[in-house]
C-alpha cells in the first residue's frame, strides 16, 4: 500500500470495540490512527504492541501488524520489533497498570534506551477491566473495592520517572481534546528517540473522580503559554514536579538526544537471511585455534 | 602408565587460575593434543578455592577422571581439595617461599617440587607472572617443548604489547630451567608428545553462540547469569559483524520479550539463561508458543532449586522445559550431548523453530557449558549449514492465505498444522496475534469449536515434525547387549569413557543410547522392552528423564479430555466413559 493514499480509516479493523460507551480509549485510538496516517505510515509498515487490560484491546481494533502481549511487557516487545526492523513504525500502547505498575521496571529502561518508538499510555487512573481497583496513578484518597479508604500512598508521576530516566520526549494529552491529542502523538512519532505520551483516557464506569469534566477544567495546555520552552530542562522539571497542576502538551523534548539505533549502529532490517551460514562464518572457527 | 595426563592449577578466585589454565589448554591443543577441561569454581570474585583442570591425550578425551598427575598448588588448600586424586606418581608444584607453605609437606609418596615462582617471576619482570613460571616448570616436568606455550601466550597477551609477551615467555623459560637444574635427580615419568594435528578448543557456551551466528541469528537479548553468560559474551562483538545485535536486558522478563519482538519482526532471535531465568521467562513462554513465534531459548542448567548451587552441575530443569508454564502448549526441547553438538543442535534449533513456528529450548548444562574440548576444525563445517525458514510467505504468495475479505490468516488451520508466516512490512500480510485464544486471523475467540481446532492445530505440528524430521538417538557400546543405559545431555562422553572400564570378562554387556531430542523424542519402547535391565543416567535427584522413558513405555490409561473451556456435563461424560470402556 502506498503511504500517500493512506487514510486514517485504513488503520481501523473490522472489529467493533467492546469498550464502554463513552470510554476515553475511543478518542485515544482515533488520535493514534490519525497521527499514523498523517505521518505517512501505512498498516503494512506499522507494528502496534498492546499490553493487557481495556487498553490492550487496541491491537484488535486497529489494523496493522500487531502483537497483544503479556501484562506489563509491551515495551520490551516493541523495542525488539524496532531493533530487528528499523523500517517499521512501532507504537506501543497500554494502560497505567501495564506501564507504571507491573511494567514499571521496563518503562524506565525503555526510556533510557531511547529506541525510536512511541509509547502511548492510556491513563485512566483505575483498573477498569477487573472492575475498579486502585491503579498506580490513582489518587491517595481514591476509594475502590481494594482500597476502601484510598491507597494512602502517592500516585506515580510517570513524567517524572521518564525525566529521571533521561527521557528525550515527554508529553501528556487528553483523549477528549482530539486535535491536540493527535498533534502530540504526531510529534511523538516524528521524534527521533523514545517518546512517552501519557494520555488521560477517562474510565466512565469506575472512576468518578478523574472524569472528563475534571480534566477539561484542570488541564493547562502548555502550547498556549508563550513563555514555556519545552527544550528547557529546568522549566520542564518544574512543570513535571508541580503537584498542583495537570499539564497538557509536550513538556520536554531533547531533539539532540542520540537514539539507540545511532548509538549502537543498528539500522538494518534483520529479517532477510541467506540460505546458509553468513559469509565469514568460518573465521569464527579459526578464532578457536 | 596411562595415555592421558591430568593436570590442574588451583588457588583462590582472583589468582588468575582460569586464564593460566586456558593458556596451557591452548598450548596443548596447538601442539596437536586433545584436551578436555573442567573447572571448580565458586560464586565469588575473590578468595575461596578455584581450580582449572586439563585432561589431555593424543586420543580423544571427553570426560574427567578421578586421577591427578600434575598439580600447581597456589594455596595449601588446593592440595587438600585434591588429595583423593593424587597418587604415587603425582607431582605438586608449589612456592615454598609463600608463608602459607612454610610448614608444608607433600602427601606421602607424592613428589613435591618447591619452586620460587614469585622470585623467578620478578626476575622476568613482575610477580604477576608466577603462574606462567609454574607453566614453564610443567613443560620441563612433562617433557613438553616450551615453544608450544609461546603462541598461546601471544594470543592471551596480544593487546598488552610486545614487552609483556616477551616477559611472559621469559618467565616460562625460567620455570623450566629451574626444574631442569634443581630437580635433576627427580624421576619425572611424564612425556607430552606432540602431533601435527590442528585442533580448535572451545566450550559449550561458545559453541552455542557460534551455532547461533552460523544459523543466521541476528538478535540476542539476555540477562547475565551463570553459567549462560558466556553465550552473551561470545556473541557481543561478533554478531554485529554479521548484521546482528545483542541487548543486555533489565531482567529475563524483558529479555524474552525483546527476543520475541525481534522474532515477530522476522529476525532469527534467541535468548540464553539458566534455571532462575527460565522461571521468569516462563511467564512469556506461553505467548511465544501460542502466537506461534519461532524463538530459540538456550537453557544452560545449573544446580537448583531457587539460587541452589549456581556454579555446580545439574540436569534438573527437564520437567520445567517440558511442562513449564500454565496451560498446555507444544514446545521442542533439544539437548546437545557434547560441546560440538551444542553447535550443531543450535543450528538445528533455529530451523526447527521457523519450520514449526514455536519456541525451541536448546539445553546444555553447566559442565558442558564451561568445559572446553578440542575438535578438528572440520567438525564445524559452515558450508554444511542450511537455513530452512519454513512457511515464510512473500507478497506474491499472500493472496493464497487471505480470507474472502482479504485478511491474512496467520493461524490458518492447515493439514500439517503449520500456518503461513508473513513478516511485518509484507504488503497484504497485515495481522495481529495474541496470547488470548484466537481464531485463524489471530483475534480473540471463546468459540469452543475454534478453541479446539487451534489447540489441535498446534499439537498437529508435533505430529508433522515427527513425520518429517529425524529425531534419532546416538548409540554406543554393543548394540546387541542385554542391558540398556540411557542418557541425555552432557553425560554421553563420560558414559562412553566409562565403557572402557567395563570391558572385562565379568563386566556386563551394555548398549548405550544417548538422546539429544527430548521433545519430540525417539520412541524407545522397543529398545526398553528388548533389554533385560534399563538404567537411566542423569545428573539430578529424581530421574526426570527416567520418568519420561517410563511414561512412554506405559500404555494402560484411556484418556478423556475436555479443553473446550466448558465444564464436563454429567450425561455426556457418562456416555464418553461407556464408550471408552467398550
Amino acid at each position: 500500500m502506498s503511504s500517500e493514499n493512506v487514510r486514517f480509516t485504513d488503520f481501523k479493523s473490522d472489529k467493533q470495540p467492546t469498550w464502554c460507551p463513552g470510554c476515553g480509549d475511543f478518542g485515544t485510538m482515533n488520535g493514534m490512527m490519525k497521527a499514523l496516517a498523517e505521518t505517512g505510515n501505512s498498516p503494512d509498515d506499522t507494528f502496534v504492541v498492546a499490553g493487557i487490560g481495556c487498553s490492550g484491546k487496541i491491537g484488535t481494533y486497529m489494523r496493522s501488524y500487531a502483537l497483544h502481549g503479556v501484562h506489563g511487557r509491551a515495551l520490551p516487545v516493541g523495542t525488539g520489533v524496532k531493533l530487528a526492523n528499523p523500517d517499521l513504525e512501532v507504537m506501543v500502547a497500554g494502560g497505567d497498570g501495564d506501564g507504571y505498575s507491573i511494567g514499571a521496571g521496563h518503562f524506565i529502561h525503555a526510556v533510557r534506551r531511547n529506541v525510536d518508538i512511541t509509547y502511548v499510555v492510556m491513563d485512566n487512573r483505575i483498573y477498569g477491566l477487573t472492575k475498579g481497583q486502585a491503579s498506580p496513578t490513582s489518587r491517595s484518597d481514591f476509594e475502590t473495592s481494594t482500597s476502601p479508604d484510598g491507597p494512602k500512598q502517592p500516585p506515580v508521576n510517570p513524567l517524572a520517572l521518564a525525566m529521571a530516566a533521561g527521557g528525550s520526549f515527554i508529553a501528556q494529552s487528553f483523549s477528549s481534546d482530539a486535535l491536540r491529542h493527535q498533534e502530540i502523538v504526531q510529534e511523538a512519532i516524528e521524534h527521533d528517540g523514545f517518546s512517552l505520551v501519557n494520555t488521560f483516557s477517562p474510565c466512565v464506569t469506575f472512576n468518578d473522580v478523574d472524569t472528563y469534566d475534571y480534566f477539561r477544567d484542570s488541564l493547562v495546555d502548555l502550547s498556549e503559554d508563550d513563555d514555556y520552552d519545552r527544550h528547557d530542562y529546568d522549566q520542564a522539571k518544574d512543570a513535571i514536579l508541580d503537584a498542583g497542576k495537570e499539564y497538557l502538551g509536550v513538556l520536554y523534548q531533547d531533539e539532540d538526544s542520540t537514539p539507540y539505533s545511532e548509538a549502537h549502529g543498528v539500522t538494518e532490517n534483520m529479517a532477510e537471511l541467506p540460505d546458509g551460514a553468513p559469509d565469514g562464518a568460518t573465521d569464527l572457527v579459526r578464532e578457536f585455534y | 602408565m596411562h595415555d592421558d595426563l591430568n593436570w590442574a592449577i588451583g588457588g583462590e578466585a582472583g589468582d588468575g587460575i582460569a586464564s593460566t589454565g586456558k593458556i596451557f589448554a591452548q598450548a596443548l591443543s596447538r601442539a596437536g593434543r586433545h584436551v578436555f577441561t573442567s573447572k571448580d569454581f565458586a560464586s565469588r570474585i575473590r578468595g575461596g578455592y578455584t581450580a582449572y583442570k586439563v585432561r589431555t591425550s593424543v586420543d580423544q578425551v571427553q570426560s574427567v577422571v578421578d586421577r591427578l598427575d600434575i598439580l600447581i598448588a597456589l594455596t595449601e588448600r588446593t592440595v587438600d581439595e585434591n588429595l583423593d586424586e593424587l597418587h604415587a606418581d603425582s607431582i605438586i608444584i608449589y612456592d615454598g617461599d609463600r608463608t602459607e607453605f612454610a610448614d608444608f609437606e607433600s602427601p606421602a609418596e607424592v613428589t613435591g617440587l618447591d619452586i620460587p615462582l614469585k622470585d623467578l617471576a620478578e626476575d622476568a619482570g613482575g610477580a604477576i607472572m608466577r603462574n606462567i613460571v609454574a607453566l614453564g616448570a610443567v613443560c620441563a616436568v612433562a617433557d613438553f617443548p616450551i615453544e608450544n606455550l609461546d603462541e598461546s601466550l601471544e594470543k592471551r597477551f596480544s593487546g598488552k604489547g610486545e614487552q609483556i609477551i616477551e616477559n611472559n615467555k621469559q618467565a616460562a623459560r625460567l620455570g623450566a630451567e629451574y626444574v631442569a637444574e634443581e630437580f635433576e635427580d627427580v624421576t619425572l615419568p611424564y612425556e607430552l608428545e606432540t602431533t601435527d594435528e590442528d585442533y580448535v578448543l572451545l566450550n559449550g557456551d561458545e559453541a552455542i553462540g557460534m551455532g547461533a551466528i552460523a544459523a543466521g541469528c541476528r538478535f540476542y537479548a539476555g540477562y547475565p547469569i551463570t553459567p549462560a553468560t558466556d553465550v552473551m559474551e561470545y556473541l557481543t562483538g561478533r554478531i554485529e559483524q554479521f548484521g546482528g545485535h545483542v541487548v543486555q536486558a533489565e531482567d529475563e522478563l524483558a529479555a524474552i520479550n525483546l527476543a520475541l519482538g525481534a522474532a515477530r519482526a522476522g529476525a532469527r532471535s534467541m535468548t540464553a539463561t539458566s534455571g532462575p531465568g527460565i522461571d521468569l521467562m516462563s511467564e512469556t513462554f506461553g505467548l511465544v508458543a501460542t502466537s506461534e513465534t519461532p524463538l530459540v531459548i538456550a537453557n544452560v542448567m545449573r544446580s537448583g532449586p531457587s539460587t541452589g548451587m549456581p556454579t555446580k552441575q545439574e540436569q534438573g530443569d527437564l520437567n520445567m522445559m517440558l511442562k513449564g508454564g500454565h496451560g498446555e502448549i507444544p514446545r521442542f526441547v533439544v539437548a546437545p550431548t557434547s560441546v560440538a553438538e551444542c553447535f550443531h543442535k543450535t543450528v538445528e534449533a533455529f530451523n526447527l523453530a521457523e519450520k514449526y513456528q514455536l519456541p525451541v529450548y536448546v539445553t546444555a548444562d553447566l559442565s558442558m557449558a564451561v568445559t572446553e574440548r578440542t575438535y578438528p576444525p572440520e567438525e564445524f563445517d559452515m558450508d554444511a549449514v542450511e537455513i530452512e525458514r519454513g512457511k515464510l510467505v512473500d507478497e506474491d504468495e499472500i493472496s493464497a492465505w487471505q480470507n474472502d475479505t482479504e485478511q491474512f490468516r496467520p493461524h490458518a488451520d492447515t493439514a500439517d498444522g503449520i500456518s503461513p508466516r508473513a513478516v511485518p512490512g509484507t504488503e497484504g500480510g497485515v495481522h495481529m496475534s495474541t496470547g488470548l485464544e484466537h481464531d485463524e486471523l489471530g483475534r480473540r475467540t471463546e468459540d469452543t469449536d475454534v478453541r479446539v481446532d487451534q489447540v489441535d492445530k498446534r499439537y498437529r505440528k508435533v505430529d508433522t515434525a515427527r513425520e518429517r524430521e529425524q529425531f534419532d538417538y546416538r548409540e554406543f557400546g554393543d548394540s546387541d547387549a542385554d542391558n540398556l543405559v540411557v542418557s541425555w545431555g552432557s553425560n554421553e562422553g563420560t558414559i562412553v569413557e566409562a565403557l572402557e572400564y567395563l570391558d572385562g570378562d565379568d563386566d556386563p554387556d551394555i548398549r548405550v543410547v544417548s538422546v539429544p531430542y527430548i521433545y519430540p523424542r525417539p520412541d524407545l519402547t522397543d529398545e526398553v522392552e528388548a533389554a533385560d535391565d534399563v538404567v537411566v543416567v542423569e545428573a539430578n535427584a529424581t530421574g526426570q528423564f527416567a520418568d519420561v522413558i517410563e511414561h512412554d513405555v506405559l500404555e494402560r490409561v484411556t484418556r478423556i479430555n475436555n479443553y473446550t473451556g466448558v465444564d464436563f456435563k454429567a450425561d455426556e461424560l457418562a456416555a464418553e466413559i461407556t464408550e471408552s470402556l467398550a
